[in-house]
């Protein structure tokens, strides 16, 4: 059986997301294509043609697609799902609107946010905001799975597939109005090997980024936060972290003025080393922290500053 | 125009979830069971849309079991006209639900299908994209505003850079994200007028849907516990531990 991983890019690059589903796809079969869609995406279809144990590469080319329109991405996916067993993308905003998508074209049981794959027809995934683990069975002929790409290692570089171009597909009834893209020179959430979040303690959107960015910047982080301090506006949507928003497994993740709500936890408890400030010592947070310290933000993260340029940082 | 709101019922979003030592699933006896969340912020918009003149009737249906006409009267008591029920005891996966829904969106022909992007039991994020696709309908996923004027529902949603804006042409299927608004309670009048509106009580084969299950759940299982770890007390000590204990700095 052959398997198509649908790759996540920013154009000129593949993210470390579509590394991390190849290794997922491996799980399935050895044969594992790679479908890059998006417009002016050569240089990206490039870059999947060099993860390690690729077979092949297909390109497909469309303004629609260079959105992720689920309507575009889907007309392209599904006809090819001819060739292939399972399809396989990451959980992410645009996985997760095209993939079901696909699953209903193909009248396949979708799989969503599979975390292991025990066999090519059993899979873990996350329910009730990652409060419990379910293992099911598939035997759908054609499988459409989405990964939570952090439950994954990233395949390695190396590899030299052919590149294939192929027909685009359009969505006429959909017509992309405009966008918000948050820029910055952070690295992306998702990606960030270290995160540092702040919570509904930071009182305001002046606080939020006053306290956070420095740090942030000295560290070379990315910025997280709560779903309490978004909703208060202190942050953008695109910061959440948490079973409805981001899930997060960076190498440091500090979690500051968050209390720790279950769907918060769901979202960053994979981190490898978690380090919690908050002047509450009952919040949760503590109990999922490796390094717990319990003192007001105000006075700890200007001595964490500190003590981070002591070593040259 | 009618605007369709699928809701759901399940376990209050307050509940701290048990697992069942037999491991085959989680313990819903004698739990607190309430509308999904995403599903309240969709029948608020619904509402909202009829407020503004836009909607004229507002159609709430559920698939679950006898008690999902509780969640059904919530819906109601918000300010949705009538009910469809769509009786089942054994738990529906979410392409049955899509089959079903596109079956009651024949027979209602709304415009617009407003409803969650999840349910926050399965959280599988599904059921409004496999509708659309269903019905070869555009989908506007996880709007955080939505607008709706002539023939096109104009949604920004929540994407991974940032926010997406899209124009989709009706009829579309929009499911909801959490700042999309903040849903209203239910007045007392209002609850009890909810309690004169009907609802109707249909089975799964009335609509000719086959809802048996495609996949298999093998066992449900305690995610790993993660241990707390120790305190520190100043910052020069935290640095020290993050450098030469965990190696992450």
């Amino acid at each position: 059986m052959a398997v198509l991983v649908v790759a996540d890019h920013d154009n000129t690059d593949v993210r470390d997301t579509t590394h991390k589903t190849v290794t997922a796809a491996k799980a399935l079969s050895n044969d594992v294509d790679v479908l890059v869609v998006g417009q002016g995406a050569a240089a990206a279809a490039q870059a999947a043609a060099r993860i390690e144990g690729v077979r092949k590469v297909l390109h497909a080319e469309g303004a629609e697609l260079g959105k992720m329109i689920a309507e575009a991405v889907e007309a392209v996916v599904t006809p090819l799902m001819a060739n292939y067993d399972a399809v396989l993308t990451p959980a992410s905003s645009a996985g997760k609107n095209f993939a079901p998508r696909v699953a209903a074209k193909l009248d396949s049981a979708p799989l969503s946010d599979v975390i292991q794959v025990v066999d090519a027809s059993t899979f873990v995934r996350p329910i009730y905001a990652g409060n419990a683990l379910e293992t099911v069975q598939s035997n759908e002929p054609k499988k459409v799975i989405t990964v939570r790409t952090t439950a994954f290692k990233a395949a390695g570089t190396g590899g030299s597939a052919a590149v294939e171009s192929i027909g685009g597909a359009d969505a006429p009834k959909t017509d992309f109005v405009g966008e918000e893209v948050v820029k910055s020179d952070r690295p992306e959430l998702g990606a960030a090997r270290i995160i540092v979040s702040g919570g509904r303690a930071m009182g305001s959107s002046e606080e939020f980024h006053g306290v956070l960015e420095p740090l942030a910047d000295k560290l070379g982080a990315a910025i997280g936060a709560s779903r309490a301090a978004v909703d208060a506006g202190y942050a953008p949507n695109d910061y959440q972290v948490g079973q409805t928003g981001k899930v997060v497994a960076p190498d440091l993740y500090i979690a500051i003025g968050i209390s720790g709500a279950i769907q918060h936890l769901a979202g960053m408890k994979d981190s490898k080393v978690i380090v919690a400030i908050n002047k509450d010592a009952d919040a949760p947070i503590f109990q999922v922290a490796d390094y717990g310290w319990v003192t007001d933000y105000k006075t700890a993260v200007p001595a964490l500053m500190e003590e981070l340029s002591k070593l040259g940082k | 125009m009618k605007v369709l709101v699928p809701v759901k019922r399940v376990i209050d979003f307050n509940v701290k979830v048990r697992v069942k030592p037999d491991q085959s699933g989680v313990d819903l006896a004698n739990v607190k069971m309430s509308m999904n969340p995403f599903d309240e912020i969709a029948v608020e918009e619904a509402v909202r849309l009829k407020e503004k003149g836009i909607a004229t009737e507002i159609v709430a249906v559920s698939i679950g079991p006898a008690q999902a006409q509780e969640t059904i009267r919530t819906a109601l008591a918000m300010g949705a006209d009538r009910g469809v029920l769509i009786q089942s005891d054994a738990d529906v996966e979410p392409l049955a639900v899509a089959k079903l829904l596109k079956a009651v969106v024949a027979e209602e022909q709304p415009q617009i299908v407003l409803m969650g992007k999840q349910a926050i039991d399965g959280d599988n994020n599904a059921v409004g994209q496999m509708l659309a696709a269903l019905l070869d309908w555009p989908q506007a996923t996880f709007a955080s505003k939505v607008e709706v004027a002539g023939d096109k529902a104009t949604v920004t949603r929540e994407v991974d850079g940032g926010l997406q804006t899209l124009a989709v042409s009706l009829p579309a299927v929009v499911t909801t994200d959490l700042r999309l608004n903040e849903p209203r309670y239910a007045s007392l009048p209002n609850i009890m007028k909810a309690k004169k509106k009907p609802i109707d009580v249909k089975s799964p084969g009335d609509y000719g849907v086959d809802v048996s299950a495609r996949l298999k759940v093998l066992k449900v299982t305690e995610p790993p516990k993660r241990q707390a770890g120790i305190k520190v007390n100043d910052a020069a000590d935290l640095v020290a531990k993050l450098r030469n204990e965990a190696g992450v700095l």
